[in-house]
């Protein structure tokens, strides 16, 4: 008997087919995880287990869950039923998955109140203390009455995971669970979830984009694409003989080899930031040290990391360098001159952001997003001028003259981060800051974004300073990185070296914390 | 907490102080002479004298706001030129009028809008969403006078539910006064529900489709139970920056349902007294409804905080 059996599921929405011919079976205490990138359908594949699914959706073939239960086939009550008693699930974004104006405890009894009525308010607390403490937090350091807000992402998608198991499901879909956290927080709560499958033996579903983050925990892998599924196999025999193109791109994805880089020798500093200092003062007449005492230099065509958790004062830090945010002491050199934020010195350091959908003005028309750092800059340039430089740019980052009257719903998340890239390159900086400007793109995408940053850095000799909390993401693009933790550099070096010899125990942390899917095939194939 | 109101409290003093000195230089201090403007056409040079000394207009412009911003503070806000009783008796006459024929419009308005802005949310797309919103739509276009004679014809002339015109005064008893309200308020709540549940129909749409919803009905949640048990609230937040608003423009807006209805409210006293060139009256009750606005503002503050956490703990900060 299996826990969930899928059988040649089909699915669309309004005609445009979605999932076709789908199979997969979980058993009592197994994981399965279905890989693919956005658009593959492994989304849509666990709504529509959950049967939480759009309107317009029609269904085909059957979702069994215990080898009696049709999901397809039975009334919405019913699903409730199920919903409430023998699945649980775990979202992405464990920021917007609670709700904002109820305490963590309340949406945690409400989950129990559901499967177990009838109990005193005080039977409540105590088993929502029970839940919440297996999850990792602790009624000492997290009440009840703690209000979602005050918790970090980890934390709050801990407490997603206790409603969820609160329930006593059978069966846990867990939608890209980490996706949106550090990588440290990733692992643990990884392992947390790997915990709680075995002790409860519970089955999982495990969504995600990553080959690298299933792969340590996963007893069986399906790959997805466009909708279908395109290569499984237990996970022990898989990585063995791998047949699918696909897959062999996601593999190489999530091997991230290192090549040898060729280290920029100018002895021009481009930017240079000498013993800043940012502080907060916090209510008690404390002050809160968000940047302590940070310098570093960056040389012309070099590409420096910036490497730390969210909370490490890697954001302020950015802030301050691009001159919007005010720092306590030190200095910030551009070419050699102090920066504070004056225009003539700004159009020698540009950004590119996290998000390629929230960093456009929706209405423009990508010739003005373009163009925008001439309007905000004094330029003297004519219209036809800063036209042909924008065509240009275009098609350094690989998008066509005919790109320039689109608008940015019309691109696909990957084209746009480079649409964000030839407006950051435009004014021609010497120095670009990509804060995490890969973090929200599938990996296949990402690779590719990489290789263009790269090609544009030996083309034009800007130098990046590429932040962000995943040490593997910028281990291709950078010579050097620096570790950043609790306002501080906590240690600096060759990329390289900080690879294979990391000194502190902060930057071991966080190489262990990194998926190596390299390390988990080896250890599967001895 | 604590803070957070102090704060609020702080900003609603300093709008306050803005406003009297806006409005008293607007009226005062400009060049024109008050007193003249006051007695129109006649060139009575002893009255308009007289009344200079009354107005206290040959002292300085700094003694006179003084003057004036001190006794409003004991509750004299001067006497009126035109009815020669203290403004402050007048004002609080009529508001007794306008005061509860507000509050009955804003609660008709909410409790009307607030079920059919959410019926019409879950149903997107049926037909008593169309139905619903259309006629909203229509209760926007319709002008309340309009609305306020059909409703005369009906219920007054027609049924002779409801007397036509006039108030009954609070001597007559809780009930003789709701009645005599119940069709102007009825007349001002018709657009404001209009308004106010198109507001909270897109307010739940937008909240239905965040994610806390789905983690609601992860749980096991019918979609009904989730939207009663986590939409709700989250969906009052921009519903509760509209009725602040709605309150300090019915409170003496209303003046052409006041006249319809021959009610001896706010808004037709601002009129006459504007029509008779009584600006003791008319920058007390701009005071006054400045005053009504920033407390709204206050209370809708309040509210907020009440409910999102996030407000709370921003105070404190």
């Amino acid at each position: 008997m299996s826990l969930l059996n899928v059988q040649n599921l089909s699915l669309s929405i309004f005609d445009a087919e979605i999932l076709r011919n789908i199979n997969l079976r979980i058993e009592s205490g197994q994981i399965v995880a279905v890989v693919g990138e956005s658009g593959s359908g492994k989304s849509m594949t666990s709504n529509a287990i959950m049967q939480l699914l759009p309107e317009g959706t029609k269904s085909d073939g059957s979702i069994w869950l215990n080898d009696y239960q049709d999901l397809l086939k039975i009334t919405e009550a019913e699903m409730c039923e199920v919903r409430k008693t023998k699945i649980g699930m775990i979202f992405q974004e464990p920021t917007k998955a609670l709700n904002p104006l109820e305490s963590m405890g309340a949406q945690v009894i409400e989950a129990i109140k559901l499967t177990e009525p009838g109990l005193t308010r005080i039977q409540y607390k105590e088993k929502a203390e029970i839940v919440l403490h297996r999850v990792g937090l602790e009624n000492s350091r997290f009440p009840l009455s703690t209000y979602p807000h005050k918790l970090s992402g980890g934390q709050r998608q801990r407490v997603v995971i206790a409603i969820a198991i609160s329930q006593k499901p059978k069966l846990l879909i867990a939608d890209e669970p980490t996706t949106a956290l550090d990588v440290t927080t990733q692992a643990k709560i990884m392992s947390l979830l790997k915990d709680l499958i075995l002790q409860d033996n519970m089955g999982m579903l495990l969504i995600s984009h990553d080959l690298g983050v299933v792969t340590d925990v996963a007893d069986h892998i399906i790959i997805m694409k466009s909708g279908e599924i395109v290569e499984e196999g237990p996970t022990a025999h898989f990585f063995n003989d791998i047949k699918h193109e696909y897959t062999k791109a996601l593999f190489a994805a999530a091997m991230q080899k290192g090549a040898d880089k060729f280290v920029a020798d100018y002895d021009e500093a481009v930017l240079e930031v000498k013993n800043l200092k940012k502080s907060y003062k916090l209510s008690g007449g404390e002050t809160l040290k968000v940047v302590n005492n940070v310098s570093f230099k960056i040389k012309r065509g070099e590409n420096l990391g910036l490497v730390g958790e969210s909370g490490c004062g890697k954001s302020t830090l950015s802030r301050c360098i691009l001159g919007v945010e005010p720092f306590s002491s030190g200095e910030i050199l551009i070419k050699n001159k102090s920066f504070t934020g004056q225009k003539e010195l700004r159009k020698h350091i540009n950004i590119v952001f996290q998000d390629p959908y929230g960093s456009f003005n929706p209405r423009h028309k990508v010739a003005r997003l373009v163009a925008e750092p001439f309007y905000a800059l004094s330029n003297s340039l004519s219209k036809s001028e800063i036209n042909e430089k924008v065509k240009d740019m275009l098609k350094h980052v690989g998008l066509s003259a005919s790109d320039m009257d689109k608008y940015p719903h019309e691109f696909s998340g990957g084209q746009r981060q480079r649409i964000a890239i030839a407006r950051a390159l435009i004014t021609e900086p010497s120095v670009v800051l990509l804060d995490e400007a890969t973090s929200a793109l599938d990996v296949l995408i990402r690779e590719q974004i990489l290789e263009l940053l790269e090609k544009l850095s030996d083309m034009l000799g800007i130098s990046y300073l590429f932040i962000s909390h995943d040490l593997s993401t910028v281990r291709n693009i950078t010579d050097r990185i620096l570790v950043m933790k609790d306002g501080i550099i906590v240690e600096e070096g060759a990329t390289a070296e900080i690879y294979e010899n990391p000194q502190h125990p902060y930057t071991k942390a966080l190489l262990d914390a990194a998926p190596d899917i390299t390390k988990t095939v080896s250890k599967l194939k001895a | 907490m604590i803070s957070f109101l102090l704060k609020r409290l702080f900003s609603l003093i300093l709008t306050l102080f803005v406003a009297t000195i806006i409005i008293f230089i607007l009226i005062e201090v400009v060049p024109g002479d008050p007193a003249a403007f006051m007695m129109g056409l006649s060139t009575n040079t002893d009255a308009a004298d007289a009344l200079r000394a009354e107005l206290g207009l040959n002292l300085s412009a700094w003694d006179r706001y003084f003057n004036w911003i001190s006794g409003m503070l004991v509750g004299d806000f001067g006497i009126s030129y035109t009815y020669r009783i203290p403004v402050s008796e007048l004002v609080l006459d009529r508001l007794t009028v306008s005061l509860p024929l507000t509050i009955y419009a804003l609660i008709l308005s909410t409790i009307i809008a607030i079920p059919v802005g959410v019926i019409s949310a879950s149903k997107r797309g049926s037909f008593s969403d169309t139905f619903l919103m259309g006629t909203a739509q229509i209760g926007v276009a319709i002008p309340n006078f309009w609305f306020a004679i059909l409703l005369v014809l009906l219920f007054s002339t027609t049924l002779q539910w409801f007397s036509a015109v006039g108030f009954v005064g609070w001597e007559a008893g809780f009930f003789p006064v709701l009645k005599s309200l119940t069709l102007p308020a009825i007349s001002l709540a018709l657009p404001q529900a209009a308004i106010l549940s198109r507001v909270m129909r897109s307010s739940v749409l937008e909240v239905m489709d965040e994610d806390y919803i789905r983690t609601a009905r992860a749980k096991g949640l019918t979609k009904r139970q989730a939207l009663i048990r986590h939409g709700l609230r989250n969906a009052m937040i921009p519903v509760l920056t509209i009725l602040g608003l709605q309150f300090s423009f019915l409170l003496a807006g209303g003046i052409i349902i006041e006249s319809i209805f021959s009610l001896p409210g706010l808004g037709r006293l601002v009129f006459q007294a504007i029509a008779q060139r009584d600006l003791i009256v008319v920058k007390s009750i701009v005071t006054l409804l400045v005053l009504a606005v920033v407390m709204i503002t206050f209370l809708v503050d309040l509210a907020y905080a009440w409910v999102d956490p996030r407000l709370r703990e921003r105070g404190e900060r």
